[in-house]
């Protein structure tokens, strides 16, 4: 905005009431600026607020894993607000606190109390804050708690900080498919619109340089001179020699103008691209629950934490995630999310059902060339005493090649009670000791969900492998 | 009038009403700004600094809530905090934002907030851009302590350094500096001498040299020997240095900057930089009251006047009288207001009774202000009030019983050791000086300030840094803050720190807090 003064001098003169006519007039005369800031820049701050982030990171972390673990994940991971402790980011000074002794304080609003009345002291110290810890407290030093709102990736990245995919390189170089532009280098030829005009003048101008093309300025000058000189009659021997000489000079001049151009074809150059393979990241996600008779309410909504995480995770990683529900008592049968989680069954367990249920459709819809395939099975352990070796086979030989990693939770009754192995856990076991990417772990409480979470995909995990 | 003449049609300049509705543009402001102007220099004969109006969205008014006001800040996660909580606290729709923001500098910086109604727009600037404007100008304290023509360059230099501080050693170890002397920020002010000029180009060149000196002393050899190889004082020396070191210092980090024995030269600069700005803004919590008075009285008066020429119609004029009675609302101590006053209430009431004992005294007020009833110079008392006084010192001497009425202010004494609180003066004739008295203590800096001197350091031990809290029982340091500060102010100064609090009276030790050497 230009900033513009007007003199206001002039206009006092008729206006309606001076007092001070002889004030200091240049004083007042001074121009005022009006500025329109709104354009400028704004989120000054969010480099302090990311400081603050990471300051608190641990604290802020706590309280993402138990914002989490109080089962809000899906709310939680649209962007929640959070509260961390304050005396994470406490600021402390040197300031007096009243604790005891005599002191006056001064009040409103009176509308009946007379000198010598007595009050009773109102609960919690005294009618008001000591006049020394005012300071403090107006800078937040008294707060309980500070509350954040992360934005969904903000919370993610603490939430998962220290979590990654297994073998997530191997299947990914597998599945190329997309190709983008990347920047490599540059070339003489190319498009118009990817034309480097810095290089390409520097070019230019380097080339002029070096073959002496003259500038325009001069032959403009030497063209005026011969002007003049041709005006002047009569003119003298000097200067008939001089203008003969100019003429020669314009000759050059010109000539070497148009031989040298401003711009060559040579002097250009062009911003290369070149397409990089991306790697597809697609990936699909199989749950597997068991919804027999056995599980209960409790047991599916630990099962349900933990698809969820799994699922939040993922679509961290991948573009792309599909899930698949499978629920199986007797047989199995793909159902969508809400029916899998809130349709209550019972019945007898067979687990094998809903392992060739898995393997069918991941035959028939996500070849395993094209798709990172995980699979979350949750279970109380229970099975058919027969179908414990068909299930076993199944998952050693028919799926464990196919996936990228498979996780089984295996859900202990009321947590109190201490259960033996199930024959479940026990086959799986031993499948486990030889396959790294199947992984088995038990949960018998909430609060354990995320820290078996955390053990199955916790970096330290890769690193060991490599 | 011009505009009773011409109807509504007349054009702003010359007369009629500067606007009508609740829309704004900048012609609409630039017209409010003259004829507020006028009645400011013509009738009231404000004195103020030129001045720059910015009109600002609501997202940057945050900004500038978090940077207590300035426009440009060096970056630490403090501020990072404040903004944060300002920014729960109005998406909540907990905190309403301020209308405007002004910045005690040369020229002064008002921040109009886009949302305004046109009416708002012309009382912020009445209220800001003059009110605020004269008293930052005129007040003894700001000419004192406060030089407003650098400060925005020196914010700017401040910024600029630590920004390179943090390129060359990282943004950990400069953190570290800054959350140490911001926790000694308000131990870190010249309370009794006043503040020099800034000198920016001083500065700059301090800086420069300080960092000449740094890379001329530079031998790598040096740097594999241990940090504190030259221990060596004898024993004359250690007193020599003492008396050198210029004991008692109130100010924390001045002793620091300069004679903190392993500080780096960088270190010390950045001390320097939360010490000055600190320094710029001790005056304001000693008169808020009064500046927020003064400029609440102006735009009062200013658009009152404004009204009564025919500038602004009587919606607009409703909207004032609005928004001005809710900003001066005092809440009795039982309807939320506490025991904290509004500085706008009491400083706004104060200055209308002033008008009111100069123009039209009772036999009380002739009584109690003989010097000022009935003079007929309201707006030179004002001014002068303005000029002379701080929140302590404009109650002590202005406070009169009729304010003390209106209020119906009471004192409560209160004694732990008392089961009870006493009502020990109300607003009547015995009370009256009483409660002036009480109330002009609550705005002395010397009870909302804490004054920590540093009384000696061990020389020839282990450089042990004593400090000292002149106070009396039963009003200590809050114990855990202490700790924290001590801490820090021992990783300054790079040894160990004592810190004793004592009795004013017995000279008695009542407690004592310690931070150790730190490696």
């Amino acid at each position: 905005m230009p900033a513009r003064g007007r003199p206001l001098v002039a206009r006092y003169r008729r206006s309606i009431s001076i007092i001070f006519e002889t004030a200091s007039e240049r004083e007042w005369c001074r121009p005022v600026d009006i500025i329109d800031r709104r354009p400028n820049p704004h989120g000054k701050n969010l480099e302090n607020r990311r400081r603050v982030l990471q300051r608190a990171r641990s604290a802020v972390q706590t309280a993402v894993r138990d914002a989490v673990a109080r089962g809000k994940i899906r709310e939680v991971g649209q962007g929640n607000a959070i509260s961390v402790r304050a005396d994470a980011l406490h600021e402390p000074s040197l300031h007096r606190v009243f604790s005891e002794g005599m002191r006056e304080i001064v009040l409103t609003g009176n509308r009946e109390f007379s000198r010598g009345d007595r009050l009773q002291r109102p609960p919690g110290g005294g009618g008001g804050q000591g006049s020394g810890a005012g300071q403090a407290g107006e800078q937040g030093g008294g707060e309980d708690s500070f509350r954040f709102v992360l934005s969904r990736d903000e919370f993610l990245d603490l939430f998962f900080d220290d979590l990654e995919l297994p073998d997530l390189l191997k299947r990914e170089i597998s599945t190329t498919e997309n190709g983008v532009p990347a920047r490599s280098g540059l070339s003489n030829e190319g498009a118009p619109s990817h034309l480097d005009l810095g290089r390409t003048m520097r070019r230019s101008i380097a080339r002029r340089l070096g073959l002496g093309r003259p500038k325009p300025a001069e032959l403009l000058e030497v063209e005026e001179r011969i002007v003049a000189l041709e005006a002047l009659r009569p003119a003298s021997a000097e200067e008939l020699e001089e203008l003969e000489d100019l003429r020669e000079r314009r000759g050059m001049l010109r000539q070497r103008l148009a031989r040298i151009p401003w711009v060559d074809p040579v002097d250009l150059r062009f911003r290369r691209y070149t397409i990089m393979p991306q790697p597809a990241t697609r990936a699909v996600m199989f749950c597997i629950m068991d919804v027999s008779g056995s599980m209960t309410e409790r047991m599916k909504d630990l099962a349900k934490q933990f698809f969820l995480l799994l699922h939040v995770f993922l679509e961290r990683r991948y573009k792309k995630v599909e899930i698949v529900f499978i629920r199986h008592a007797e047989s199995a049968e793909e159902v969508d999310e809400d029916t899998f989680f809130h349709d209550p069954r019972t019945g007898g367990t067979i687990v094998s059902s809903a392992l060739e249920l898995m393997r069918t459709i991941q035959r028939e819809r996500f070849p395993s060339a094209n798709w990172n395939i995980y699979v979350a099975q949750a279970s109380d352990g229970d099975n058919a005493s027969s179908d414990t070796s068909r299930t076993a086979s199944l998952l050693r030989d028919d799926i464990l090649p196919a996936v990228q990693y498979y996780a089984y939770i295996e859900i202990t009754g009321s947590g109190a009670v201490i259960r033996g192995e199930t024959d479940l856990w026990r086959s799986y076991r031993a499948i486990a000791d030889e396959n790294d990417h199947l992984a088995i772990r038990q949960v018998g409480d909430r609060k354990e969900i995320f820290p078996v979470f955390r053990d199955l995909f916790s970096r330290q995990r890769d690193t060991a492998e490599a | 009038m011009d505009q009773i003449i011409s109807g509504g049609g007349t054009p702003a300049r010359f007369g009629g009403l500067l606007y009508s509705g609740n829309d704004w543009n900048f012609q609409t402001i630039r017209d409010c700004y003259d004829a507020i102007e006028e009645i400011a220099h013509g009738e009231l004969g404000l004195e103020t600094y030129a001045n720059r109006v910015e009109i600002i969205t609501s997202e940057q008014m945050l900004d500038v809530y978090t940077a207590h006001g300035m426009p440009v800040g060096y970056k630490h996660w403090s501020f990072g905090k404040r903004f944060i909580g300002h920014e729960n606290a109005y998406r909540r729709g907990l905190m309403g934002l301020a209308y405007e923001v002004v910045i005690n500098s040369d020229p002064c910086i008002s921040y109009l907030m886009e949302e305004n109604s046109a009416t708002m727009q012309a009382l912020v600037i009445a209220h800001a851009a003059f009110g605020h404007n004269h008293f930052f100008r005129n007040n003894r304290l700001f000419r004192e302590w406060t030089d407003p023509s650098d400060i925005l360059d020196y914010l700017e230099f401040a910024r600029g350094y630590i920004a390179r501080c943090e390129e060359r050693h990282g943004q950990r170890a400069v953190e570290r500096v800054l959350d140490a002397a911001h926790a000694l920020q308000n131990q870190g002010v010249n309370r009794h001498s006043g503040a020099r000029k800034l000198d920016l180009k001083a500065e700059q060149q301090r800086a420069k040299e300080r960092r000449a000196y740094e890379d001329s002393i530079f031998n790598d050899l040096w740097r594999t020997l241990p940090a504190e190889a030259g221990g060596a004082d004898g024993a004359a020396e250690a007193g020599h240095a003492r008396r050198l070191l210029g004991l008692p210092e109130e100010n924390l980090l001045y002793f620091l900057e300069k004679n903190a024995p392993r500080l780096a030269p960088w270190g010390r600069e950045i001390i320097r930089i939360v010490r000055m700005i600190a320094q710029y803004f001790y005056p304001q919590p000693q008169v808020k009251m009064m500046n927020e008075g003064c400029a609440t009285w102006v735009h009062v008066y200013i658009m009152r006047r404004l009204h009564e020429l025919g500038r602004i119609d009587d919606a607009a004029y409703l909207e004032v009288i609005h928004s001005t009675s809710n900003v001066i609302n005092q809440p009795g101590f039982d309807m939320g207001g506490g025991a904290s006053f509004n500085p706008y209430a009491l400083g706004y009431a104060m200055m209308t009774d002033i008008v009111r004992i100069c123009t039209e005294p009772t036999a009380e007020d002739r009584a109690w202000f003989p010097d000022i009833a009935g003079n007929g110079d309201a707006i030179g008392t004002l001014r002068h009030a303005w000029a002379e006084y701080r929140d302590e010192s404009f109650i002590q001497q202005f406070l009169s019983p009729r304010v003390i009425r209106d209020f119906r202010m009471f004192r409560l004494s209160d004694d732990t050791a008392q089961p009870y609180l006493l009502v020990d003066a109300i607003h009547d004739e015995a009370g009256y000086r009483e409660i002036r008295r009480s109330l002009a203590r609550v705005y002395d800096p010397g009870t909302f300030y804490t004054e920590i001197e540093i009384v000696d350091v061990d020389l020839l031990g282990d450089r042990t840094l004593k400090l000292e809290h002149r106070t009396r029982a039963g009003q200590l340091l809050q114990a855990r803050d202490a700790r924290q500060t001590l801490d820090y102010l021992a990783a300054l100064w790079g040894y160990g720190v004592v810190l004793n609090e004592v009795d004013d009276q017995t000279g008695a030790v009542l407690a004592t807090h310690t931070a150790g050497p730190v490696q």
